[in-house]
Parts: structure tokens; C-alpha cells; sequence
């Protein structure tokens, strides 16, 4: 089955000001969606929208052309998020953290330990999250996408915090995703050099 | 008989597993617990010392006391139940799981329960001396200590949840969660100052107990409602 995600006419109120109207757009397989804008534009909320977090004002947001308010379940096991913050605990290991988010959503075959080395946290497996840099930090929260099933990634600034070497990671995995048929949102503020289809989307 | 869904043992799964981090949070930090379970110590043992040694005052205050003392300090952990989730945005990455949200809720309100009421009820008894309470009586205080911290964690994780965006929410916490606590404060004390009377107190048991699976069959859809709204 090939996935869709899609939206109609979305439109988005936070307190006086409209953050978008009337904002459509169809992602397929393959494919990937960037959203540019300045600070404050709304390309989080856009991402929240899109999981389902926030309430829009008009539209729908739409995955294999069902609404996602109508499969919601269904919709967030397809998804992986990559947020500002990065959802992991402080307080407990590099092991004990994905252990977690291991249980909660589908998980891919991959074997961990080459991901782990891939991203260059390998020697940190059994170090709390705390006593990480944020760089490293952000890198498990990179090894959580990459160890979930999800064909959807939401990825909300991914190079934030990290170093060259880091950004070209990402997108080199980006890359990787989508020719294996996966689909990406990105908030970016730099330009991606990426070999799939864009969407660019301005807010 | 129905055929079991695939997603059965996946539920099953992600709430032993969202226990299993919340008990091993608390490991690390042990802090958290202790002190309203510190707190429901001091109130327990001060009162006797500031009313004097007078066997039949403590008799006749010690459940409304023990009980009182119970409510705020659970009220005194619940702050903390969504708090950190929220601030480091794993409450987020819980509300785009693919696992039902009231399941998530209730998981963290029974790792709640098992770090503070729990602990609550278990050293009841020894607090319970202070007050010259007989066996008898200890078994009855631990009973509606252990019905009614259930009801308590429950609605408190209502409260919580609605106050999880707020700076400060503990005083509005406290405001929206002492209606619904106030029957449980008044069964519970209510029921172990009749059974120190020698008076029948079972519909107080019977009464806690309803209220405690009222509350484990409603509390977690609110909570994941609560939850929605004040993550928007």
C-alpha cells in the first residue's frame, strides 16, 4: 500500500492572529514536504496540526485519504515526531529511554547497535540523558526515528544542536527514508540538500 | 468468542511499560516520594504532641487526623504527575503514540498511586499508634486509606492534567480536586471513627469501594481529554 498524506484548506487561529488559511497539499510516497518560514511563522504549529495536537480552525488533514481524526490511532502508529524538545527523559539512560519508546510504537527490524553506531552514540548506551550535550541528545532522539516502523517522519528543526558532520547525517538519512518509500515533513531554516521531490510550503 | 485483535498485547505492553519508567523515575529520584510521604509523617506526629498525651482526645481525633493528613499530602504529590512529562515534551511524544491515550493516563496514575499512596498506607499502622488505635481499628484505617488513595490519585489526575500548562496550577489543583476528594475524606475518617466506636461502619467500606471503581472506569477518559485540551 502506498501512503498518503494530504490536506485541504487548512486553516489556523492562535489567539488574534492567522497562522495560515486556506494552506493545502498532497505528500506521496517518496516525497518530502518542507516548511519554510521565518521565527513564529507557525511551522510548529503546522507539524502539531498535522499530528493531530491542534484544532483547526478549517480543513483536514488527511492520511490515505481517510481523516485523521477518524483513524487516530491508526494514524499515530504510522508516524514518528522529531520535536524541539526531544521527549527523552533526563533521568534515565540512552537504553532505558528507547526501551520505553520501544514499547509504545511499531518498531523496525533494524538491529539497534548499528544505529547506534551510525550515529556515533554507541559508547554513551548507559549514560543518563542528562549528562549528554544537547547535540548528543538530539542524536538518540535521531536513533528513536530511525528505530521506528513509522513511513511518516515529522521533523521539526532537525539540525538544531548539531555539528556539520550531523546535519549531513540527517540529511543523508532523510535521503535513505525516502528512496526506501518513506515520507518526511521538515521544518528547516537552511536549505536541504536532498535528492527526493520537495513541496515547499511558505508560512 | 471474539477473536482477539492484534492490538490487544501491544496495549497491554505499552502500560507495563509506562509503569515500569514512571516506578524507575521515581528510583532516581527519590525525592519526589518522599516527601509527602514525610510530610504525611510529620502532621501525624506532631498533632499528638501539640494536643497533649490525652488518650481519649487522641482516640476521638486520630482518624480525622490521619485522613486529613492523607488527602494533603496526596494532594501535595499529584503536582508533579504530569509536570516533568511536560516540560521535557515526552508528554507530547505520549499524546502522538499510537497507544490509547486513557490507557497511558491510567498507567501513570497507578505508577503515581504506587509511589504515594501506597507508601501512605503502608506506614499508616505505625502512625497509627500514636493515636492508641487497636489492631482492629489499624486494619480498618489501612483499608479505607488503600480504597480511598485510589479515588484520590484518580481524580487528582484529572486535576493534574487540567493544570499541566499552567505555571504554579498546585493551589488551582488543589481548588478543582477538593470537591470531588471531600466525599472520600468524609467516608473514609468517618468510617474508622465509627468502627473505633464499636459501631457497624461497612456501608462506609462499601461506599469507598464504589467510589474507587467509579473512578478507575472514569477518571483515565478524562484525564486523556484534560490531557488533549491543555496541550493544545
Amino acid at each position: 500500500m502506498t501512503a498518503k498524506l494530504s490536506a485541504n484548506d487548512l486553516t489556523l487561529i492562535r489567539g488574534e492572529s492567522c497562522l495560515f488559511q486556506g494552506l493545502s497539499f498532497a505528500l506521496n510516497a517518496g516525497e518530502l514536504l518542507l516548511l519554510e518560514g521565518q521565527n513564529g511563522s507557525g511551522k510548529t504549529s503546522l507539524m502539531r496540526a498535522i499530528a493531530g495536537m491542534l484544532s483547526l480552525e478549517s480543513g483536514e488533514v488527511l492520511w490515505n485519504d481517510v481523516p485523521v481524526s477518524q483513524q487516530r490511532q491508526e494514524f499515530h502508529g504510522s508516524l514518528v515526531w522529531l520535536a524541539h524538545r526531544t521527549g527523552l527523559k533526563g533521568d534515565l539512560t540512552l537504553v532505558e529511554n528507547l526501551r520505553f519508546e520501544g514499547a509504545l510504537r511499531p518498531q523496525s527490524d533494524v538491529d539497534p547497535s548499528e544505529v547506534f553506531k551510525r550515529l556515533g552514540i554507541s559508547k554513551l548506551k548507559s549514560l543518563p540523558l542528562r549528562s549528554m550535550s544537547a547535540g548528543q541528545q538530539r542524536r538518540v532522539a535521531l536513533a528513536r526515528m530511525l528505530l521506528s516502523d513509522a513511513p511518516l517522519w515529522l521533523v521539526d528543526e532537525p539540525f538544531t544542536n548539531l555539528d556539520q558532520e550531523g546535519r549531513e547525517l540527517v540529511m543523508r538519512l532523510t535521503d535513505e527514508h525516502l528512496a526506501a518509500g518513506g515520507m518526511c515533513v521538515m521544518a528547516a531554516h537552511q536549505d536541504v540538500d536532498i535528492n527526493a521531490t520537495v513541496t515547499r510550503v511558505s508560512l | 468468542m471474539a477473536v482477539p485483535s492484534p492490538e490487544q498485547p501491544r496495549i497491554l505492553v505499552g502500560l507495563v511499560a509506562m509503569v515500569r519508567r514512571d516506578l524507575l523515575l521515581a528510583w532516581k529520584r527519590p525525592g519526589d516520594v518522599l516527601n509527602p510521604l514525610f510530610f504525611f509523617a510529620m502532621v501525624c506526629t506532631l498533632f499528638p504532641l501539640a494536643v497533649g498525651p490525652s488518650a481519649e482526645q487522641l482516640t476521638v481525633s486520630g482518624p480525622g487526623v490521619l485522613w486529613v493528613a492523607a488527602l494533603l499530602s496526596t494532594l501535595l504529590s499529584l503536582n508533579s504527575l504530569f509536570m516533568s512529562d511536560h516540560e521535557d515534551g515526552s508528554l507530547d511524544q505520549l499524546l502522538v503514540s499510537p497507544q490509547p491515550l486513557p490507557v497511558l493516563a491510567l498507567s501513570k496514575t497507578l505508577a503515581h498511586w504506587l509511589t504515594s499512596g501506597l507508601p501512605l498506607v503502608l506506614i499508616s499502622p505505625l502512625l497509627a499508634m500514636t493515636y492508641r488505635m487497636s489492631t482492629d481499628i489499624v486494619g480498618v484505617l489501612m483499608l479505607t486509606l488503600l480504597l480511598g488513595t485510589v479515588c484520590l490519585s484518580l481524580l487528582g489526575s484529572i486535576g493534574a492534567a487540567l493544570t499541566v500548562g499552567l505555571h504554579r496550577g498546585t493551589a488551582l489543583l488543589s481548588l478543582l480536586i477538593l470537591p470531588l476528594a471531600m466525599p472520600v475524606l468524609l467516608l473514609g475518617a468517618n468510617t474508622v471513627s465509627l468502627a473505633a466506636g464499636g459501631e457497624p461502619y461497612a456501608t462506609g467500606i462499601w461506599a469507598l469501594a464504589g467510589y474507587a471503581v467509579a473512578a478507575l472506569s472514569l477518571a483515565p477518559y478524562a484525564t486523556a481529554a484534560a490531557l488533549r485540551i491543555s496541550n493544545e
